[in-house]
């Protein structure tokens, strides 16, 4: 279990994240949701201690993530920010070896190999596993990028915004495999998401955000209310049940 | 594999040529042909095997530099000297010349260091501070950072009349290395061995604080490492031998063009092609006015400057 107690961030006075307590749940996927500046981001950072916070705990499975050592965390949990223009011109396969490294120390074993192998099948890259990652689409790199987290073999897994870039039909595949990560491998999945009607369909857990502050959580058919989502994004939303599912309605 | 050993004989072809290389009769028949004063097989051991040992060492540690340089600067650009590097590394030199002038050769390369290490530190403290906007913000910087540096060297250099000898440390040039007085450069082919050792730790560190963090390591602590072997490397090679510019800029990228940033696999490649490179350059420097000899930094400025334009003309088409 992800424990959050009383975590602050704040830059020049500017409260970015407010005194948040929060339980995230073991299992399944969990989203966190948001307007613009809520501190979604600077939240999932500082859980995955990339971020050092100014004040509280963060604790993953009863380790306190800035006082664990760095490479026992990374065997537990996995973190990918959005922003992943990297300058490295690495082979997908390297990326994904690399994510191995808190395993393998840069000596992969067999193991580890095999861990690569699966991963590589289980995002489809076995055809781009010898191309530069400069040399891909977007939505290929974001693959290769979730394959490589997915290589680290970590509990826990956590997204900031992985569905940046992508088209409907990239975005559609990946939520569906972070879907079938939770299910078949019994991981954690906790996402950064824009989309409030991805984070509806496909997350057990919603937590939505607002001025540094957790506003509301729940499971999606408790947040996905119209009262909820305009008092969070300040724009009038009806939500309404298609096949099962609550899509909220925004565009007009 | 095969490759690699392939690029290693091309290397060692022109170490051999290097050595046969000068005014003095050196060839291998007058090595074999027994004469009174063994004069042949005394200048190879004296001059021409330090020199060439000196150019390989040289060449494939300040290549292996520069590819370390990219990554803590996180840009393809840059290298010691367009860091303000060298020139932290030859004020320290200035300093120790005029503060201790008996200082052994040893003394001066750790002055020379922590000069180095300091005007490397300033450089990416600069970086930090300001919003970069282009790749090109990045080595401009460091160019001006070099210049300011080398402004202040100048001066005093110029107020106590040593600026000779300020050029001279300044422009390489391999014609004045001799047994005794090279073998500083072993401790830079030492610290291309750590490099070596602490490749996969490199690329990791090449792909951001955040990357590197996730994966369980102190970004801090391989960027400290990193800034060691730039600063000593490049303080032990302006020591020996001077600036030789371009070629931490022009040997890495080139190889990363082919096999990419897996250091692991590329810093083997670095360090062959950047000792044929400083090979060849030299070897190009002795025989285009022979019997006279064009100081090597020319040379490789000339070619390295024309590789580095390309490079940057072509960037848009690998740059991601």
């Amino acid at each position: 279990m992800i424990d959050v107690k009383g975590v602050t961030k704040a830059y020049d006075q500017k409260i970015v994240v407010n005194n948040v307590c929060l339980q995230l749940p073991v299992g399944g996927v969990t989203s966190i949701i948001g307007p613009n500046g809520a501190g979604k981001s600077t939240l999932l950072s500082m859980i995955s201690r990339l971020l050092p916070m100014d004040a509280g705990t963060v604790t993953v499975d009863g380790l306190d993530v800035t006082k664990t050592p760095s490479d026992v965390l990374a065997r537990r949990l996995s973190i990918l920010r959005q922003d992943n223009h990297l300058g490295s011109r690495l082979t997908v396969r390297d990326l994904v070896t690399f994510g191995r490294y808190p395993y393998s120390k840069g000596r992969p074993t067999a193991e580890d190999m095999e861990h690569v192998r699966k991963a590589l099948d289980y995002l489809n890259l076995e055809d781009l596993a010898d191309r530069f990652l400069d040399e891909l689409s977007g939505g290929q790199r974001q693959r290769a990028f979730v394959a490589m987290v997915l290589c680290q073999d970590t509990d826990y897994v956590l997204l900031d915004e992985p569905l940046n870039n992508l088209d409907l039909k990239h975005a559609v595949a990946m939520m569906k495999l972070l879907r079938r990560t939770a299910d078949q491998l019994g991981k954690t999945v906790v996402l950064v998401l824009h989309d409030i009607n991805f984070a509806s369909c496909y997350s057990d857990y919603i937590v939505a955000m607002k001025h540094g502050q957790v506003a509301y959580q729940g499971t999606p058919e408790e947040i996905m209310r119209p009262e909820i989502m305009r008092h969070l994004y300040e724009v009038d939303v009806t939500v309404q049940n298609v096949n099962g599912q609550h899509i909220a309605l925004y565009y007009a | 594999m095969k490759q690699l050993a392939l690029a290693a004989a091309a290397v060692i072809v022109l170490a051999v040529i290097s050595l046969f290389i000068g005014v003095s009769d050196v060839t291998p028949q007058s090595l074999l042909s027994p004469s009174p004063d063994d004069r042949a097989v005394q200048v190879l051991l004296i001059s021409r095997i330090p020199r060439t040992l000196a150019l390989v060492i040289s060449g494939s540690a300040m290549a292996v530099t520069g590819m370390i340089m990219q990554i803590l600067a996180r840009n393809r650009f840059v290298e010691p000297s367009t860091a303000g590097t060298v020139e932290a590394a030859s004020m320290g030199i200035l300093v120790v010349t005029v503060l201790a002038p008996g200082a052994s050769v040893f003394g001066k390369m750790l002055v020379a260091s922590a000069f180095a290490l300091a005007g490397t530190a300033l450089f990416l403290r600069i970086l930090q501070q300001i919003p970069l906007r282009s790749v090109l913000v990045v080595p401009l910087v460091g160019l001006m950072l070099g210049g300011v540096i080398n402004a202040i060297t100048t001066f005093f250099a110029y107020r106590l009349d040593l600026l000779q000898s300020l050029n001279a440390w300044m422009t390489g040039n391999f014609s004045g290395i001799l047994r005794g007085r090279y073998e500083l450069l072993w401790i830079s082919f030492a610290l291309m061995v750590v490099a070596y050792i602490a490749a996969d730790r490199f690329t990791v560190a090449g792909m951001g604080q955040d990357f590197t963090t996730n994966l369980g390591m102190n970004y801090r602590r391989v960027m400290t490492l990193g800034l060691i072997i730039v600063s000593m490397v490049t303080a032990v090679v302006v020591v020996t031998v001077g600036m030789i510019p371009f070629l931490g800029l022009v040997v890495p990228n080139l190889v990363r063009l082919i096999f990419g940033d897996n250091l692991r696999r590329t810093v083997p490649w670095i360090a062959l092609s950047g000792a044929g490179f400083v090979l060849a350059c030299d070897i190009i420097g002795r025989v285009v006015r022979y019997p006279y000899e064009i100081p090597i930094g020319v040379v490789v400025g000339v070619i390295g400057s024309a590789l580095f334009l390309y490079l940057l003309l072509r960037r848009n088409a690998y740059v991601a």
